[in-house]
């Protein structure tokens, strides 16, 4: 089956960085901030590669980013490492989950994407929301926290991350899929591959030439960061750990 | 505000976060003059709208058609509830079934969504909200634009509505069948059988992390402990990743978000991602051989050295006792 799979993906600050918040608590502070394709889209990214490398027809991987001109540098990420085609809307306005899940409807059915393919959650604003909005949007099936794809007869088989442990769905495509993080393994691209995305295009789209006005859906009043630090009691040992549990903290 | 709070269940019992929701739900509905329904949703479950009955005035749906909790069909249902009932406020507990069927509905309903609530305020009749980002490193105040509005809340962040004497109505919803989606079929769930509770619903969780080497030492060690102390296991992503541990293990922010009276961390380093999920506890031991491990800061007690010595004494010692 020919397919095109669609990755939408979001630059997020590198997880390996302490979070500052600028003085006023407007937000925070993005001086020197490295940023990465958030860590679940990259896996998204990895596994659209890895459908097309299996499979014996056309397959198409479209990476969508949506952001300002900053944004150019990770989306060359996901082309360095194979995608097809990569897009930019421009946007510079921060965008809640509704906003997003509302372009990527309009962009998935301009392109006609079979399965969109995108992380659970941006490791920024941790709300998870995205990829359901869009399929809801779509009236297409979903598969959430994914950790194993099979194609069969009657569509996408998805081993599904739920708290109660490993859940099997089949879902028709098309479809919505969202991934968890061992779903795989991100590749790295070869420095070859990153000079040669440098110098393919990426398409770009200005967010009004979709016909969409943002409507906002959730408002930022505050941002703060609260300490969490406490003072910890080093114990001589397992005698004295079992005393104060038991004793002072009666936890035990 | 009419407020309807989504249940979770297992068909039998309720889960702790579903008590939690309605009294986040109960405390809204006391400063806005309103009333709260929990509705309850899924096949033979007359067990669980009973239980739900003792907390909280019932909406139940019970349908074969409603046997797996697939997505479409599940926010089909609660999106149709919330516009029927003219509810303002959707609150479920923030778990993997909320994220996937109650996410979906808020995107059928709008997408006036705030996932991860741990603290409110009512402000002239508005909801201001906390919600941690970032791994929890930053804690945001905000507020939802639109109506109806859906809030994810962290069941660890308030204490579970208490069951009263008199069992509240229990009123039986009907749907369409016919009209409900059917392009997500459920296979199965492979759930873990285990003596041991689940992580979010033990007063005392025991974690292991990358220093243990195999199956049998976490469950000799962590295991053995959580035994010894009538406790829950848990693990960080790392023992997730190598396979000593299944998923619904993981404690963190994309894992389980656990508040119990005590965590006891054993070779954790203390990662981020790893603090998001559990530093909130009320009482945190950390052991660790590196005394300048991060854990080590969000803990209220230290234990330095190696856990392959020191937790089988730990057994020992409170075996002894
Ligand atoms: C997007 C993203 C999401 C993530 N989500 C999560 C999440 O939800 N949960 C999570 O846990 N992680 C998560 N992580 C991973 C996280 O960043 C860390 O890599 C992980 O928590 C490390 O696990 P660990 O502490 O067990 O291992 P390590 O960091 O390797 O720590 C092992 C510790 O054991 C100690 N040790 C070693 N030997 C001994 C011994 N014999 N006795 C005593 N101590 C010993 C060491 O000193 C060290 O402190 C996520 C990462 C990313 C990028």
């Amino acid at each position: 089956m020919n397919m095109k799979i669609l990755v939408p993906t979001k630059r997020v600050p590198d997880t390996d960085q302490k979070i500052r918040i600028r003085p006023d608590g407007s937000g925070i502070d993005e001086e020197n901030l490295p940023y990465v394709v958030n860590p679940f889209d990259a896996i998204a990214v990895e596994e659209a590669l890895r459908i097309r490398e299996n499979s014996n027809d056309e397959v198409e991987v479209l990476a969508v980013g949506i952001g300002s001109d900053d944004y150019e540098r990770e989306l060359r990420t996901s082309l360095a490492i194979g995608a097809d085609r990569a897009m930019l809307i421009e946007c510079a306005a921060a965008l809640d989950s509704w906003n997003v899940a509302r372009i990527l409807s309009v962009i998935v059915q301009r392109e006609q994407a079979d399965l969109v393919l995108m992380g659970k959650q941006a490791v920024d604003d941790d709300s998870n929301q995205a990829g359901q909005f869009l399929a809801a949007l779509l009236d297409w099936p979903q598969a959430t926290f994914a950790s194993k794809l099979d194609f069969t007869e009657n569509g996408l088989r998805v081993a599904r991350e739920t708290d109660a442990g490993i859940e099997t769905v089949v879902v028709r495509l098309p479809a919505v899929v969202t991934t968890d993080l061992r779903l795989n393994e991100p590749r790295y691209a070869s420095l070859p591959n990153i000079l040669r995305a440098r110098k393919k295009t990426i398409e770009r789209l200005e967010f009004q030439q979709l016909g969409l006005e943002i409507e906002p859906r959730i408002q930022l009043l505050h941002m703060e960061v609260l300490s969490t630090g406490r003072n910890c009691i080093r114990v001589s040992g397992v005698d004295e750990l079992v005393v104060r549990l038991r004793d002072e903290a009666k936890v035990i | 505000m009419r407020i309807l709070v989504v249940a979770e269940h297992d068909t039998e019992v309720l889960r702790s976060g579903t008590r939690s929701a309605v009294a986040f739900a109960n405390s809204v509905a006391a400063q806005t003059d309103g009333e709260v329904e929990c509705l309850v949703i899924g096949h033979r479950i007359a067990s669980v709208a009973k239980e739900a009955a003792s907390i909280s005035k019932v909406l139940c749906l019970d349908s074969e058609s409603l046997t797996a909790p697939v997505a479409d069909r599940y926010a089909r249902v609660i999106a149709d509830v919330t516009i029927q009932r003219k509810i303002d406020l959707v609150v479920a507990a923030s778990t993997s079934y909320a994220k996937d069927v109650v996410g979906r509905a808020a995107g059928l309903l709008g997408g006036s969504m705030a996932s991860d609530v741990v603290g409110h305020t009512v402000q002239d009749d508005k909801l201001v909200l906390r919600r941690p980002m970032f791994a929890g490193a930053v804690t945001a105040t905000v507020t939802l634009i639109g109506h109806p509005q859906i809030i994810t809340i962290r069941g660890s962040a308030y204490e579970p509505a208490v069951a009263s004497v008199d069992e509240s109505e229990i009123i039986t919803v009907d749907i369409d069948e016919s009209s409900l989606p059917n392009h997500i079929s459920f296979e199965k769930i492979e759930t873990r059988s285990s003596h041991r509770p689940d992580v979010t619903e033990s007063r005392i969780v025991v974690s292991g992390g990358r220093a243990i080497k195999n199956s049998d030492d976490f469950e000799r060690l962590v295991g053995g402990l959580a035994d010894q102390l009538g406790g829950a296991t848990g693990s960080s992503r790392a023992l997730v990743d190598a396979g000593i541990t299944p998923n619904d293990f993981q404690v963190g922010q994309t894992g389980k978000i656990v508040a119990p009276e005590l965590y006891i961390a054993m070779g954790i380093s203390g990662a981020v991602q790893h603090l998001a999920g559990m530093k909130n506890s009320k009482v945190i031991v950390a052991i660790n051989n590196d005394p300048d491990a991060p854990m080590f800061e969000v803990a209220d007690y230290g234990l330095v050295g190696d856990l392959y010595e020191l937790v089988p004494q730990l057994i020992e010692k409170l075996h002894a006792e």
